[in-house]
């Protein structure tokens, strides 16, 4: 009976001190609504800060890679001495990439004009080559059945007027009307391209070349090429090392650069939060002396404390990653036209990061506080 | 009585002034290195994207078409036209010479090799010495093709040796260091050339070789140029015949891709110079979005380095309101108490913002040297401006604090019931 009841007493006792204890915390937020504002928002920008940096820091590769796809194909198979390219070759890589690339096939002949000039005659996808090539400068892609794409080079000695011309090959001619011209600056120029039925209509000669623009990472683009190559064994398939190289040293350059920057910018951040914590907390050294005074041992108050500053780091952290997130993609729609996706991976990062910066910075100044007497600090010295 | 309040605020408070001092140093460090890599970065990544190769090319101007297909030149080496070796060194007179980051001419011939196989032997500059006047300078596609990869030695450019391209030496059975019949003459192979490009097929051999070959000393087919530029925007793309006078000089005096091709066809009589824009033309988007990238997180740290001076300033003067409490209690105007706080903070600003300049500096010149291999130096004019943007933030911050401290009662302040 008597054990009951002075059981019950002590939690009583327990539960006052508790409700106490949150009452406490509560007041200290709402009481000293201000100095508790500017500490927070410290640590909501702060965290805003560094979650926009993480969240960039992880996006940029996968933003760069897409920009450098637009150098056209990393990876290309062609057929091996003396063989073909299977019928089936482009279904066989497109379901290797599964929809993550683009596959152009191009076949080339050596036709004659008219005249009995020799010019290099391509048949390809026309579509594609659009979306692989974005570089190559058209003034009108072909549309009809008997329109050709001619390189401004080519354009000039078959069709100086754009008139309509003939091309023979193996006594077999065609005839053809130059839609447009292309300008790219290199072999392109000298060659006439036509949809690719038309060309094997014309000259029965398959696709020889599979050029492939292969997204993703170099990992990646190293097991697709794989894959590819185990899937093509007539065909000898290669990267495109100018491109792969060139793309893997700006790319690396440029996440170095990030990386130093986001350590910079997010000491700079936890800095800010420090001087604006430590601030508040020794800016309640009476509070302090005077739960001392009260008898509240040093257990209590260094808990009370840190629960606050563990609750403010939290709470600023978990703000701060939204606005971040915020930061993030609109730095992604402006620079790069496509949102930087939320990671939220980041946020347990963030999160331990706030709190622990929250947490050093109040107990920083506590330690200096615990070895004066809470009498010298009520006297106001 | 002004300057020995703050000398004795100073003194006397090292601890709270060191912290507000290590603050503004951190901010000002950190935002002029940001700085410096902002401005220094677009520069940095068009040198990196010349890993790309060449973004230009020149032909002669009446040239028959190229008749090229997988690697394969089946071109007659008596058809077109052809540029002059002898021409080539003057590209270093031209006004954007600097740009240049290095050039190689080629001259593909076709040749028989064992007296049987048809290939294309190219020729051209590995990293041959050039010399205008007194200066000389290399240039060759060792330093415009960063990615052609040797097993074996890089042949010198005045020797017979030649490169074997990989699939080439593979079919031959050859290696570096085997003899080679090249169009009825012996070869050393110096190395196996690795591209990844049609070259692989090709044998590459010093100019000369090629020329001897095909009877003409001094011909070249095309010119290669690898050129630092600018991305191009709208006026860039203008015709230089519609420009004049001012206009054309500000076009000419750009280097726009299209104003460095001019300047060749300058140099290089009878000429064509045209972009190649694979290259060219997707190094301005890289090119843009890795710098306005960089921009806004400079802006970000503006910003935080901004927030950390204003809140380490208003922490450290809303510590004084006490002071703040005598002073007005002794009579003091609000104006005098400020003007010692802007004082002390003022004195702070240039402290550290010295001090940050300096150490952003030292910052952005090793960040420059680990990451880019070169250093990033950071412009003097930087100066000023950054530390009249240190005293206007740590003003900033101070002044709200200053604001409050003011208002505080000297009464409730100097019973210590702050």
């Amino acid at each position: 009976m008597t054990s009951g009841v002075s059981d019950l007493l002590t939690r009583r006792a327990h539960a006052r001190r508790r409700s106490m204890f949150l009452q406490m915390l509560v007041r200290a937020a709402v009481l000293r609504r201000g100095r508790a504002a500017a500490a927070l928002s410290a640590m909501v920008v702060a965290a805003a800060v560094t979650t926009a940096m993480l969240n960039l820091y992880v996006d940029v590769q996968a933003k760069l890679h897409t920009e450098f796809r637009n150098y056209g194909a990393n990876v290309v198979a062609v057929a091996k001495e003396g063989k073909l390219l299977p019928g089936d070759a482009l279904q066989t890589i497109e379901s290797v990439m599964g929809g993550r690339g683009i596959a152009v096939p191009f076949a080339y002949v050596v036709a004659r004009t008219a005249d009995g000039q020799p010019v290099v005659v391509s048949g390809t996808d026309l579509d594609r080559v659009r979306k692989l090539n974005r570089w190559w400068s058209v003034s009108a892609w072909p549309s009809g059945a008997q329109d050709a794409l001619a390189g401004v080079r080519a354009a000039a000695l078959v069709a100086p007027q754009g008139q309509a011309f003939d091309l023979s090959f193996q006594g077999r001619t065609i005839h053809l009307t130059p839609a447009g011209t292309v300008r790219t600056g290199s072999s392109e120029d000298s060659r006439i391209f036509l949809s690719l039925k038309q060309f094997v209509d014309w000259t029965g000669v398959q696709p020889s070349t599979v050029e492939i623009a292969a997204s993703g990472t170099p990992d990646e683009v190293n097991a697709t090429l794989k894959t590819l190559a185990s899937a093509l064994p007539d065909a000898d398939v290669r990267p495109v090392r100018q491109i792969m190289e060139g793309e893997a040293r700006v790319l690396g350059k440029t996440r170095a650069t990030l990386l130093v920057c986001a350590v910079l910018i997010i000491l700079t951040a936890a800095m800010c939060v420090v001087s604006t914590l430590m601030g508040w907390v020794f800016d309640r050294r009476r509070d302090f002396a005077i739960m001392k005074a009260l008898g509240a041992s040093e257990r209590l108050i260094g808990g009370f404390f840190v629960t606050e500053a563990a609750a403010l780091g939290a709470v600023g952290a978990v703000f701060g990653f939204a606005i971040g997130v915020g930061i993030a993609a609109w730095i992604g729609r402006v620079n790069f036209h496509a949102p930087v996706a939320p990671r939220f991976a980041v946020l347990p990062e963030v999160l331990v990061g706030g709190i622990a910066v929250a947490l050093i910075s109040a107990v920083l100044p506590m330690s200096l506080l615990r070895r004066v007497q809470p009498a010298t600090i009520l006297r106001g010295e | 009585m002004f300057l020995r309040l703050v000398y004795e605020s100073f003194r006397r408070q090292k601890r709270r002034k060191l912290l507000a001092g290590v603050a503004i140093t951190m901010g000002v460090g950190v935002a002029t290195a940001m700085i410096a890599v902002a401005t220094d970065i677009g520069d940095r990544v068009s040198r990196e994207l010349r890993a790309l190769g060449a973004n230009l090319v020149v032909t002669p101007q009446e040239d028959t078409l190229d008749l090229q297909i997988a690697g394969v030149d089946l071109k007659p080496a008596s058809d077109g036209a052809y540029l002059n070796e002898a021409d080539l060194p003057r590209i270093r007179g031209m006004f954007w010479h600097n740009n240049i980051v290095g050039f190689a001419p080629v001259l593909p011939v076709a040749v028989t090799i064992g007296g049987a196989k048809n290939v294309t032997l190219l020729g051209t500059y590995f990293s041959n010495q050039l010399k205008v006047g007194k200066e000389s300078f290399e240039t060759g596609v060792r330093s415009i093709y960063p990615w052609w990869r040797v097993t074996g030695a890089w042949p010198q450019d005045n020797s017979q040796d030649v490169l074997l391209g990989e699939r080439l030496a593979s079919s031959l059975e050859r290696r570096a260091g085997d003899q080679i019949e090249v169009a009825g003459q012996q070869h050393r192979v110096a190395g196996v050339l690795s591209t990844g490009g049609v070259e692989d097929d090709q044998i590459v051999a010093p100019l000369g070789v090629a020329q001897n070959i095909l009877g003409r000393p001094g011909a070249v087919r095309r010119l290669y140029v690898s050129a630092l530029t600018k991305p191009e925007d709208a006026f860039g793309r203008r015709d230089p015949k519609t420009l004049a006078g001012a206009e054309f000089d500000r076009w000419y005096c750009s280097p726009y891709v299209q104003s460095i091709a001019y300047q060749l066809q300058e140099v290089i009589p009878h000429s064509h110079a045209e972009q190649i824009r694979q290259v060219a033309q997707n190094e301005g988007t890289v090119l843009s979005r890795i710098k306005g990238l960089m921009l806004l997180i400079t802006l970000a740290a503006l910003i935080a380095a901004a927030l950390a001076v204003s809140a380490a300033m208003a922490t450290a003067i809303f510590e004084r309101r006490g002071e703040v409490g005598l002073m007005k209690a002794l009579g003091a105007s609000g104006f005098s108490v400020a003007a010692v706080f802007f004082a002390e903070a003022l004195l702070l600003a240039v402290l550290g913002g010295s001090l940050g300049f300096a150490g952003g500096a030292m910052l952005a010149r090793v960040i420059g040297r680990s990451i880019f291999d070169s250093q990033i130096s950071i412009d003097m004019v930087l100066f000023p401006i950054i530390l009249a943007i240190a005293v206007l933030v740590t003003f900033a911050g101070s002044a709200m604090a200053i604001r409050r401290a003011m208002k505080f009662d000297p009464v409730l302040a100097l019973r210590g019931e702050a």
